[in-house]
């Protein structure tokens, strides 16, 4: 999630690089399948249900990350990082459902669900913490 | 809270990452916490009282 690379944050990168690795295969094997054998009943909800299994992976690894830091200001920061994505995640999901309920905005989401805005939250949760808690921006780091 | 965590530093010609490793913390939170962006919790506090063989109040006062 920063510079960091203490032994949970490698965990971290390591667990993240096995799920996204299994969420591709989980999406594009999913949409095959889908396509060239129409599964129907228990399957066909058991096989849409594959590709979010990984996201949810990627969802534990995040959380494991905040229980497994042992730098206590790095761990801060991850939490920080988190809760930013979840405040993020949930106030354009908000606006969006209340523009569909008075049908300003077609429904549905094109795709990007609730995962996609928190992994982009997270994103801007690191510049966010960089920005009001980082050395990037100051120049007070000393050597 | 005010520290004297760079003067104690230079008087032994530590850098931040030197005092990082000492304290198995990152140069990011020596830094953070010098600069008085964060407050240690009291056992990483005593962790810096035993580095430097001070007690805590003459390394952390109040602003």
């Amino acid at each position: 999630m920063t510079q960091n690379t203490s032994p949970a944050v490698k965990r971290y990168l390591r667990r993240i690089a096995v799920f996204m690795t299994l969420y591709m295969v989980a999406l594009f094997g999913a949409k095959w399948l889908f396509q060239a054998f129409v599964p129907q009943g228990a399957l066909a909800y058991a096989l849409a249900i594959v590709p979010a299994l990984p996201l949810i992976g990627v969802f534990w690894a995040v959380m494991r990350l905040l229980v497994e830091e042992r730098d206590e200001y790095m761990r801060m920061l991850f939490v920080r990082q988190s809760l930013f994505a979840t405040g993020f995640c949930l106030t354009i999901m908000t606006i969006w459902q209340w523009l569909q309920n008075f049908e300003l905005v077609p429904p549905g989401n094109g795709g990007f669900g609730a995962a996609f805005l928190w992994f982009i939250g997270l994103g801007v949760g690191a510049i966010y913490n960089q920005v009001t808690m980082g050395d990037t921006f100051r120049k007070e780091a000393d050597q | 809270m005010k520290n004297r965590l760079k003067v104690l530093r230079a008087e032994r010609d530590w850098s931040q990452q030197d005092l990082g490793e000492r304290l198995g913390v990152s140069r990011q939170s020596v830094n953070a916490i010098e600069k008085g962006r964060y407050d240690p919790s009291l056992p990483l506090a005593f962790s810096i009282s035993e580095v430097f063989g001070l007690p805590i109040e003459e390394i952390f006062s109040r602003d």
